[in-house]
């Protein structure tokens, strides 16, 4: 067995976040997503990771990264794309809610029997002007185009659970962010002539902080692992389980920050929230944590039937 | 980076798999639990039946009899022998995993010879006796007191919650050696053999009704100097080290249990709400799994990693809902303790799991000051 990284993913890792600290440092990422961001992303391979012969494993380091700088923008929908690209989940019903509008080419629409793609030009909608995370701008779409069949049900899959374990590995470098925003704090903030990190309620905050990062992290590369070796697991279980960890480290981090920093924490100058937007917005992306326990439990072979009563 | 056991270890899983298939079959039905007497034998004989085989002492150095075994295929190990039910660990626990590993780091060669092969073999039991009444989660300071006369130590004092005291033969025991120095500074470990005369072995009930740990009353007890290990007043370091031990493969069995516990509670599930807490509770379990093995592979390394100092926070807690989870999923099924799957059992006793072994509060300090860098 051999579930760490390897040389070449450390030098993956240490190379994409030090391009992220050079060119994107938080003034940067607080003006948002453009074209300019997506190419310089571009060009430094991000979105071509698979084409260029990388393993789902190695893209989730990347993309763990972006997390941690909070690099805003479509970037999970864009993985795989020539162009900037945006998504949604299913075409169910409206209102849709589409992210980054403006900025994409393309819309994916992704459901079980396939993926369709619809021009973004086509598309018509009504700018929010009070989007819950400012870094993420919605559009308030009634109706959709038809689109253009994209890919079929198995094209559907993989972007599903490829999304789904770099969207959990993204939200695991916010999580990790963010647990380094509150330690620092909490060594350098002082009340009662001490540092508030003295005090075990934040302390133990953080090592809890610390705790969901790192078992996260470990779930998340499983999965990215098994979906490079796809005989060595459950790919259902393994991506499902490894996001709704993730999707709860960035939220319940985001939490746990927010308290350690105190009334600073809800000023919109202190990072934090940013950080804590980003994770409800990605709790909607490629499954919410109620979502993915429930196929996370069934993937049990007896479950109960639960449409029997109860007794 | 993969998740996929070597081809060695493979081969290592399927012999061992044969082994146990046929091995398990020839065993005794186990004792009940508060048969101690039973309890050793049964305990001890599945551990001849692993150094026939030569499965005993994975973990140990091969100049003492261990197999010297990688940390990938201790994991194999545990995975399979808890999967199959074997019998755990039992009463060897102390001498195996505490004492043995000790007495290598630290013994004497007479100590090693004396009591290492013994271990091994199950021919000789060990019991703990670290906390004391007023010394629990602050271990150091304890004040069971030993004091020096010729070649031996006068030791009187009280232990508390001593696993496997009924049935010891020898127990860890740490004594206050200098009461003058500050508290780290005075302590001594001594093997203390457990049939000299003066201890008194009381057996304490647990939430579980059965007695799974006793206390000790140690009045006088003459221990013979060449039973310490370490230097005299070195024994907080060597405390240390014991304790160490407690964060390779501990866990590994009770998580590997625990999720035998979530497939065995899959199918009485029918309410969707419990149905989502599964889930999330296997999430959780499947996630701590991963961890370890990262663990296992930086071990390999001869990396200690972060993880290592998380998995018995977050299994011990993770423990815990999974226990409240089925109780409300056998709802007055769980009145009655003996009920088929150990569920109710199985709820009483990994309420332990969260104190023994270093509390919960007390490895979020751990982790706190030690791997974030909080200042105390
Ligand atoms: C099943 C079981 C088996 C055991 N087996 C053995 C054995 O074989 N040998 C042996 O020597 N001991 C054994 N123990 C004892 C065990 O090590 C202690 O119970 C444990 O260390 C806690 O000590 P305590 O019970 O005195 O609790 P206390 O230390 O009194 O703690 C009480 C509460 O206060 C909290 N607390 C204490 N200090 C702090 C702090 N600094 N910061 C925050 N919170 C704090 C604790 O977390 C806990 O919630 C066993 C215990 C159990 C439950």
């Amino acid at each position: 067995m051999n579930f760490d990284l390897s040389d070449d993913q450390v030098a993956l890792r240490d190379g994409i976040r030090a391009l992220l600290e050079g060119k994107f440092p938080m003034k940067r990422v607080r003006e948002g997503f453009n074209l300019d961001m997506w190419e310089v992303l571009a060009s430094a391979g991000v979105f071509s990771l698979r084409a260029d012969g990388f393993g789902w494993a190695d893209s989730a380091i990347v993309y763990e990264e972006l997390g941690r700088a909070l690099i805003p923008g479509p970037l999970v929908w864009s993985f795989g794309c020539a162009v900037p690209t945006g998504g949604l989940l299913r075409m169910d019903s409206g209102p849709y809610f589409v992210e980054h509008l403006d900025e994409i080419d393309e819309l994916h629409v992704l459901g079980q029997e396939g993926i369709r793609s619809i021009d973004a030009k086509q598309i018509s909608g009504k700018a929010n002007d009070w989007p819950l995370d400012p870094l993420t701008p919605v559009w308030r779409v009634e109706e959709l185009p038809a689109g253009d069949p994209f890919g079929e049900a198995d094209a559907s899959a993989e972007l599903w659970y490829g999304g789904g374990v770099i969207t959990a590995a993204y939200l695991v470098g916010m999580a990790d962010a963010l647990t380094t925003l509150a330690v620092d704090y909490a060594g350098q903030r002082k009340q009662f002539d001490r540092p508030i990190g003295s005090f075990q309620a934040i302390k133990h905050i953080c090592a809890d902080m610390a705790v969901r990062v790192e078992v996260a992290r470990a779930a998340t590369q499983a999965a990215a692992c098994i979906l490079d070796d796809p005989g060595s697991g459950n790919r259902e279980r393994s991506v499902s389980g490894a996001k709704l960890l993730a999707n709860e480290a960035g939220i319940a981090n985001g939490r746990a920050a927010t308290q350690v920093f105190g009334g600073m924490g809800f000023t919109w100058e202190v990072d934090v929230h940013l950080y804590l937007k980003r994770a409800w917005v990605l709790d909607t992306h490629f499954g919410s944590i109620d979502h993915l326990a429930d196929a996370v439990a069934s993937t049990h072979v007896d479950l109960g039937s639960s449409a029997s009563g109860n007794h | 980076m993969d998740l996929r056991y070597s081809a060695a270890d493979e081969l290592f899983r399927s012999e061992l798999r044969e082994w146990l298939a046929a091995e398990l079959a020839l065993l005794p039905p186990a004792p009940h639990r508060d048969d101690w007497l039973a309890r050793r034998s049964y305990d001890t004989d599945w551990q001849r039946r692993l150094f026939g085989a030569g499965y005993a002492g994975l973990s140990w150095p091969k100049a003492y009899g261990g197999q010297e075994a990688s940390p990938g295929r201790q994991l194999v190990f545990l995975e399979e022998t808890t999967r199959a039910r074997a019998p755990y660990v039992g009463v060897n626990f102390v001498g195996l995993l505490h004492a043995g590993p000790t007495i290598i780091a630290e013994g004497t060669d007479a100590q090693k010879s004396q009591h290492l092969a013994r271990i091994l073999r199950g021919e000789e039991v060990w019991c703990q006796g670290f906390s004391e009444p007023e010394a629990g989660s602050d271990l150091a300071s304890l004040r069971t007191r030993a004091v020096r006369d010729g070649d031996h130590y006068v030791v009187t004092g009280q232990k508390m919650w001593c696993s496997f005291g009924q049935v010891g033969d020898y127990g860890e025991l740490l004594v206050r050696t200098d009461p003058d120095a500050p508290k780290h500074k005075g302590i001594t470990w001594l093997m203390l053999p457990m049939d000299l005369p003066g201890i008194e072995v009381r057996p304490l009930r647990t939430v579980s009704g059965s007695s799974e740990f006793a206390e000790l009353f140690l009045d006088e007890v003459r221990v013979p100097v060449e039973c310490r290990v370490g230097e005299e007043n070195d024994g907080w370091r060597v405390t240390n080290v014991t304790l160490s031990f407690e964060r390779g493969t501990a866990f590994v069995s009770e998580l590997v249990d625990a999720m035998r516990l979530v497939e065995d509670l899959a199918p009485l599930v029918r309410d969707p709400g419990h149905r989502r807490e599964l889930g999330h509770v296997t999430a959780e379990l499947d996630g701590i799994w991963a961890l370890t093995k990262r663990n296992v592979t930086q071990a390999e390394r001869g990396v200690t990693g972060r993880g290592t100092f998380m998995i018995k926070l977050a299994y011990s807690e993770t423990r815990q809902k999974l226990g409240e989870l089925s109780m409300r999923v056998l709802d007055r099924e769980a009145l009655v303790i003996g009920g088929p799957g150990n569920f109710v059992e199985e709820r009483l006793r990994t309420l332990a799991l969260t104190i023994a072994a270093g509390t919960s509060q007390i490895q979020r300090n751990i982790l706190g000051e030690r791997l974030l860098g909080l200042p105390r």
